[in-house]
């Protein structure tokens, strides 16, 4: 337990340690540990920018899906009005087709109806001619009755 | 030269380190003369006799043995150190590493300082591990050289002298110290300068007028920073390693107090642990703070 050159010795083994320590040991491993610090901060910010990120993509999707619905809500009543108007023009042209149809027909009817009484008329007329000529064969003019005759049909 | 085999012997035995210097004779009891050649001294009286000039080789072995295994584990880690995902060695390195950089953080502001954290490092571990050899049975490392040393060289095994624990031998932590101290100084003056660093030594606590009074109380204070810490450290495994002699002198003493000797050995040993961590941390915390302080003005 004395005191000697140990003392040196130990204070020399002692700053070649310390010395060694402070140029081979220390900085690498320190360096790794801010490295992967610096690592592990980036990818948390990373995860969170990817958070951040997936969140906006959500709202636009919620917003495109609205969208969407509002678009097809918009073309189902454009459609459904479409429809209303098509079967209302059709409508409209049966109306108007049948109307015409109609009209013609009565047209036609009238027409035949005129005809008829025509032919009636005409026939009348002969009927009556050969009726009153038949009954009044003798006392009366043939022409003079016919002109009355006929004046009396127009009337009819 | 051998002794009898007593209690004190014993003890005296085990306190003695391997003292290599100048050889010297007892001519007559108290009076030694040098014979001229060198070599290991065969007992504490001649160890004494050697003088300043003279080396406890199993203090340097042990430590510089030590002090290698830690660089060698630390430098082999920083060798394939990563980034990525450590594995189980540079976990453990740097888990220890990153212990020492808060302790060193939260006692050391004096800015950016290179030197000071690797410090911390290698005193903490360095110490921890020669501290660490208070654990190794007393007996058994000192039987072993000396075996080896009389089965090789054939002297008498009773005259090779073997301490393990280099913590125990005040040169060790005197020198350790010592560099502190160096390394106090020099910082002292880098940063406050000559003028600031010698102010410091005068004018405070009592101002300027109390100068000579002021002059003694700083440099008091200066001197028993490396001495204080040199002696807590030795001081307290000086007494673990004592107390451990003095438990294993029981294991002669009968049965009965033979296994109540190892009983002791082993709740000693657990109590141990927590005071060879505790002086390593002890002693890199109090250098981190000296440090500190010579890195900082005072006004």
């Amino acid at each position: 337990m004395n005191i000697n050159a140990t003392l040196i010795g130990q204070l020399i083994a002692f700053a070649i340690f310390v010395a060694f320590c402070m140029k081979y040991v220390w900085p690498p491993i320190m360096q790794a540990l801010e490295e992967r610090k610096k690592k592990i901060a980036d990818g948390l910010a990373a995860a969170e920018r990817g958070r951040h990120e997936q969140e906006l993509a959500e709202k636009r999707a919620q917003q495109v899906i609205h969208e969407a619905k509002d678009q097809a809500s918009e073309i189902v009543s454009q459609a459904q009005r479409r429809g209303n108007e098509i079967v209302d023009e059709a409508k409209g042209t049966a109306r108007t087709e049948g109307e015409r149809i109609l009209s013609s027909a009565r047209a036609e009817i009238e027409q035949e109806a005129n005809r008829a009484r025509d032919e009636l008329r005409a026939q009348v007329a002969t009927v009556a001619l050969a009726g009153a000529g038949k009954i009044l064969s003798r006392e009366i003019d043939d022409k003079a009755h016919t002109d009355l005759l006929d004046e009396l049909v127009s009337q009819i | 030269m051998a002794e009898e085999l007593t209690t004190s012997g014993y003890i005296k035995h085990h306190l003695q380190n391997l003292t290599f210097g100048q050889k010297h004779e007892e001519i007559e009891p108290g009076v030694w003369a040098p014979t001229g050649d060198y070599g290991f001294a065969m007992s504490s009286g001649e160890a004494a006799q050697m003088g300043f000039w003279s080396i406890n080789v199993d203090t340097m072995f042990m430590s510089i043995l030590l002090g290698g295994l830690m660089m060698w584990f630390f430098r082999s880690v920083a060798k394939k150190v990563s980034a990525g995902v450590p594995t189980g060695t540079q976990n453990f390195a740097e888990w220890i590493m990153e212990f020492i950089d808060d302790t060193v953080r939260g006692s050391f502001s004096g800015g950016k300082n290179t030197l000071v954290a690797p410090m911390a490092l290698t005193i903490f571990v360095w110490v921890f591990l020669m501290n660490l050899m208070d654990l190794i049975p007393v007996d058994v490392i000192p039987l072993a050289v000396a075996h080896g040393a009389s089965a090789i060289f054939g002297v008498d095994p009773h005259d090779v002298f073997f301490k393990i624990v280099p913590t125990t031998d005040p040169n060790a932590t005197l020198g350790m110290a010592l560099f502190v101290f160096l390394l106090m100084l020099y910082y002292s003056f880098k940063v406050k300068g000559v003028g600031g660093f010698v102010g410091e030594l005068t004018l405070q606590p009592f101002g300027k007028w109390a100068l000579p009074i002021n002059l003694v109380l700083e440099t008091v204070t200066l001197i028993a920073k490396p001495f204080s810490l040199a002696l807590r450290l030795f001081g307290n495994m000086y007494a673990g390693e004592m107390v451990f002699i003095l438990i294993a002198t029981m294991y002669g003493a009968g049965l009965v107090l033979g296994s109540f000797a190892g009983l002791l050995q082993v709740g000693w040993a657990i109590f141990h642990i927590l005071i060879i961590t505790l002086q390593a941390f002890i002693f890199m915390v109090l250098t981190t703070v000296y440090m500190d302080m010579a890195h900082q003005e005072h006004h």
